[in-house]
């Protein structure tokens, strides 16, 4: 199984990448956006897909500032 | 693959690929061709620099290492020795300038640790266009992020270095590293790879695709607008990686583990395995299937010339590989052997059992053509006038306020506070405190002080190219005589356009004829260096940019004087044989204005003022010591005014009087080498010899007398503030 | 008295905490794989990119078997000092309250800086007075110290925060200017400035002296009285 973690900031904590990505854009003509947060990706290939929530609570991500979320697919749609 | 067609596109000429065919006695299979054109680039081969670098002075007291070896390396006492080096990676910056400046930092550390030194300070010497470009400030801003990223992260100061934004780098930017690195004497080792059978071992990363064509097509061709398509060869730097394999490495040497060990730069295995067998006059045998690699589907050819960062090549005895193994273990660092040295005199390519190359090591190191170049002084100037920043009419004041906002005076700070410049517990003195880093050598147990400066000033030596890049050497000299430090070596990059043009071969030649007699004059040796050609972007040749970087010693660390002006009284004088001229100078580009030639300098005049300088500082007594370099005297003034807080009140008579003319702006403004304002007492001032006295330090203003008077609050904003305004 | 410098790999300043613990006790470094502390007095766990600062600064350092080793040491009072990294690694561990952000220019920042001493009363600055200005350097990237506002009223309640950037001189965007904290026993103090680069005016400043002569005193003073 391929387990997908997207780590993002918590709401409320100030996201300085986020800001500058988002005032970078209207320089570019990109206008009306808004919200912007800058993360991570985390691609892992599990045997359990169980316990990844547990590996994000103790190592992949820090839940105190951070939020993450979960995605698992099958490996075989991924594999040539 | 048919090589006859093959050969042109990998950048040979029919002549070096029959040179080639000759040399093997038959055509040379796909991965050998590859390897040939590499090692027969201008970047691994100088073949057109390197008849004309052999006319530099080599030997010295203090050397220890010179040209040859990864990294030169001069005696500091104590049974230490600094091994420096400078080198550029100016396209792959110019290609992607976080990872490009990054990696050119990798590769300098490397350079110096592959002779068993650990790397203590690292100086930049950066060029890029204006910053009102876009691009330019891109380039600026993510190559110095790129340089901290690796230096910071591996923790090796950044102690100093220098930037300057002209139009001619505004396609092709320059970025030069250079590191220093401190060995005990008995511990270098060389690159000779010896003893038959001794196993050769590969340490470090994986290998995977990175800069692939990196060597011949990044750095030996012009850029062009195809730049984007070249990012995926571009290398990506691990400091982390490096940092295991540094601690790894010097802790090898501790144990004398290895028998020769070398770093992988241009070229990756091909340059590195050639270098190390041609060293030792042996053959070595590598077997590509062995080497650890990041993407499984690799060629032979492209284990051969990957780029990949942070690896290293060692050779051991076989009875001491289990040790290798233990400690490269221990420190987390991938170690293999990948072949062994033979004593036949070939590069021995094998895919497991199959012979997939086999090429005669001189053939690929020594046999290379080396060209004469075809200088020819150009009729007209060559490079466009600067556009006009300042109004004709400015007075002393403005001028001064706009020469200190110019983005290649005003303060690096913005640069500077981005690299860790204390780590190590070496660092005496900070960016901008001092003229020349500062280094002590206790913490090694050694006595006194390093001191490094990098140099050069592309503009000048456009100007003209034999007296500028004398002076860049000067300037040099005059850094480390301010802190007190007698030069022991001197390490440069030479970054020029196309040498098979004959202006940019007669820019090449004079300049090394400038740095020839400067380092004889001073009785400096040139213990190693590097050279970047084709630097020619889009917009025509880059300005010809020798830089210097320098190595001192001084006695006292506690007695290095600062930059800034320090206590109210103190006196305040110019020493030194400085002979102002507008001539290329600051003022002179605001105008708009490319001068045709430098006033001739008088080596001797300078070497023995550098020496009585160096001595008087060497007292303790003086306080101030600040070349005058971009920007002339007022410029100088200025900034020990800002280091320091507090004011001061010249008068300038006295210089013109001594220049024996009565022109104001260029008393002010003029440049030329050689000449530093020092304060201290009155009475340690008023007795250094040839001493021009203009006045004292005191208030709040900087007041020359009948040109200008400017609050220093107002002149710091100014100098402090220009750079990050570019960024606002 | 006894001072044990872990060292990590990519740690980058162990041998500067070394040398600053050398001039006022004996110290050596401890290897992260060691599971053993060897009996050491304090800890001291240094600055620099442990794990190249890969997945987030300290995430991975923290579970090094000499880090278990720290934590148990912390748990039965021994003094342990994290400085930038090591601050990270001890937020990370749990050892400390709070966070340590990417700063707010998003740059690494190298600069000198002003830090006032809130709390004199604990191991690290017994040798310092209430409201004295320390002048040390700061160099990272990512060093905007953050916790949730009620941490925050407990930590300011508790006397946990111990130095606070002077006013003007905050480098990173740290809540409340916030420099160092300590846990609630006090027994465990991290902080984004370096103490180990200002311990000689040469160099500098030496205010930063006055960390390690605390822990000193702290020691002798426990070892008196045992």
């Amino acid at each position: 199984m391929t387990a997908r973690v997207l780590i993002r900031p918590k709401q409320g904590i100030l996201d300085p990448q986020g800001q500058a990505v988002e005032r970078a854009l209207p320089a570019l003509g990109f206008e009306g956006v808004t919200n912007v947060r800058v993360g991570r990706l985390i691609e892992l290939e599990v045997d359990d897909p169980a316990r990844v929530p547990e590996m994000c609570e103790r190592l992949l991500a820090n839940p105190l500032v951070e939020d993450y979320e979960v995605l698992i697919t099958e490996t075989a749609d991924s594999s040539t | 693959m048919s090589t006859l067609a093959a050969h042109r596109e990998l950048g040979l000429t029919d002549a070096e690929y029959e040179g080639i065919v000759d040399r093997l006695g038959r055509e040379p299979n796909g991965l050998e061709l590859a390897v040939f054109s590499l090692m027969w680039s201008e970047h691994c081969a100088y073949k057109h620099s390197k008849k004309l670098l052999r006319r530099l002075p080599t030997e010295g007291p203090h050397v220890v290492m010179g040209p040859g070896e990864n990294a030169g390396a001069v005696d500091v006492g104590d049974g230490l020795v600094a091994a420096f080096k400078v080198e550029s990676h100016n396209h792959p910056s110019a290609v992607e300038p976080f990872q490009g400046a990054a990696t050119g930092v990798g590769g300098i550390l490397r350079d110096v640790f592959a002779i068993g030194a650990r790397p203590i300070a690292i100086l930049d010497s950066l060029r890029f266009g204006e910053l009102d470009s876009p691009r330019s400030r891109y380039l600026f801003d993510w190559s110095v992020q790129g340089i901290g990223h690796y230096g910071n992260s591996i923790g090796v100061a950044t102690v100093g270095g220098e930037v300057a934004f002209e139009p001619s780098y505004e396609q092709n930017c320059l970025v030069n590293a250079m590191c220093v690195g401190l060995a005990r004497r008995d511990r270098l080792i060389r690159s000779a790879a010896s003893g038959p059978g001794n196993p050769l071992v590969l340490m470090g990363a994986r290998t995977g695709r990175d800069g692939i064509g990196g060597a011949s097509v990044l750095a030996s061709a012009e850029l062009g607008e195809e730049d984007a398509s070249k990012r995926p060869t571009v290398q990506i730097g691990d400091p982390f990686e490096e940092k295991r394999l540094l601690e790894c490495c010097l802790e090898l040497l501790d144990r004398d583990s290895l028998v020769a060990l070398q770093d992988l730069g241009a070229a990756g295995l091909s340059s590195s395995a050639s270098e190390m067998a041609s060293k030792g006059e042996v053959g070595l045998d590598i077997d590509v299937s062995t080497v650890p690699l990041r993407e499984d589907d690799m060629e032979p050819f492209e284990i051969m010339i990957s780029e990949s960062q942070e690896r290293m090549l060692c050779v051991v005895e076989p009875e001491r590989l289990q040790e290798l193994l233990e400690v490269c273990e221990r420190w987390e660092v991938r170690a293999t052997q990948i072949g062994e040295v033979t004593d036949s005199g070939r590069l021995r390519i094998l895919d497991g059992d199959e012979s997939v190359g086999d090429m005669p090591v001189t053939a690929l190191v020594d046999d290379c053509p080396l060209y004469d170049l075809e200088p020819e002084e150009p009729a007209q100037p060559i490079y466009p006038d600067p556009p006009v920043r300042i109004a004709a009419d400015a007075d002393a004041a403005e001028t001064l306020m706009a020469v200190l906002g110019a983005p290649t005076v005003a303060s690096k700070r913005f640069v500077f506070e981005q690299y860790d410049s204390m780590v190590g517990s070496r660092t005496v003195r900070r960016p901008q405190s001092a003229d020349a880093a500062v280094l002590q050598l206790a913490p090694d147990g050694g006595h006194g002080a390093l001191a490094v400066s990098i140099d050069g000033n592309g503009r000048r030596v456009a100007c003209d190219p034999y007296t500028g890049a004398v002076e860049a050497v000067l300037e040099c000299a005059l850094n480390l005589a301010c802190v007190g430090a007698e030069p022991l070596g001197l390490t440069n990059c030479l970054n020029f356009g196309n040498p098979e043009k004959p202006h940019i071969a007669w820019q090449l030649t004079r300049a090394v004829e400038g740095l020839r007699d400067a380092c004889l004059a001073l009785g400096v040796p040139v213990v190693g260096g590097n050279v970047s050609l084709y630097n020619e972007g889009g917009g025509g040749p880059i300005y010809p940019t020798p830089i210097v970087g320098m190595v001192g010693r001084l006695p006292d660390p506690e007695r290095v004087p600062v930059s800034g002006f320090t206590q109210e009284g103190h006196a305040i004088a110019l020493v030194g044989p400085f002979a102002p001229s507008l001539a290329g100078s600051e003022l002179d580009k605001l105008r708009g204005h490319m001068s045709d030639g430098l006033p001739e300098v008088t080596l001797e005049r300078h070497a023995e003022a550098l020496g009585a300088l160096r001595a008087a500082v060497r007292t303790g007594e003086l306080v101030t010591a600040h070349d005058v370099s971009e920007g002339g005297l007022a410029t100088a003034l200025a900034e020990s005014c800002i280091e320091g807080g507090l004011g001061a009140r010249v008068d300038l008579a006295p210089l013109r009087e001594t220049l024996g003319h009565s022109d104001r702006l260029t008393a002010l403004f003029g440049e030329g080498p050689g000449g530093a304002v020092v304060a201290g007492p009155r009475e340690v001032v008023s007795a250094l010899p040839g001493a021009i006295l203009m006045g004292e330090v005191g208030g709040t203003s900087l007041l020359i007398e009948g040109d200008l008077e400017l609050e220093v609050a107002a002149l710091d904003e100014r100098f402090e503030g220009a750079i990050p305004a570019a960024f606002a | 008295m006894r001072f044990g410098v872990l060292r990590f790999p990519g740690s980058c300043d162990e041998v500067d905490a070394l040398g600053a613990c050398r001039r006022y006790a004996d110290a050596e470094l401890i290897w992260h794989g060691d599971l053993d502390l060897g009996g050491v007095d304090a800890v001291v766990v240094p600055g620099g990119f442990s794990y190249g600062d890969y997945l987030r600064a300290g995430a991975i350092a923290r579970f090094s078997p000499a880090m278990e080793a720290v934590a148990d040491f912390a748990v039965s009072g021994g003094p342990v000092l994290g400085i930038c990294n090591g601050f990270q690694v001890l937020c990370e561990a749990g050892l400390l309250p709070g966070a340590l952000l990417p700063n707010t220019s998003l740059r690494f920042v190298c600069r000198q800086v002003d830090v006032e001493v809130v709390n004199a009363d604990t191991p690290f600055t017994r040798a310092c007075t209430e409201g004295q200005a320390l002048s040390i350097p700061v160099k990272h990237t990512t060093g905007r110290y953050w916790a949730p506002p009620e941490t925050l009223e407990e930590l300011e309640a508790g006397g946990q925060v111990i130095l606070r950037y002077a006013p003007g001189q905050n480098p990173n965007g740290s809540v409340r200017d916030i420099a160092g904290v300590a846990n609630a026993q006090k027994n465990v103090m991290g902080l984004m400035p370096h103490p180990e680069h200002a311990v000689d005016p040469l160099t500098g400043s030496a205010d930063g002296g006055t960390l390690f002569a605390s822990l000193v005193a702290h020691v002798d003073e426990l070892v008196a009285t045992a």
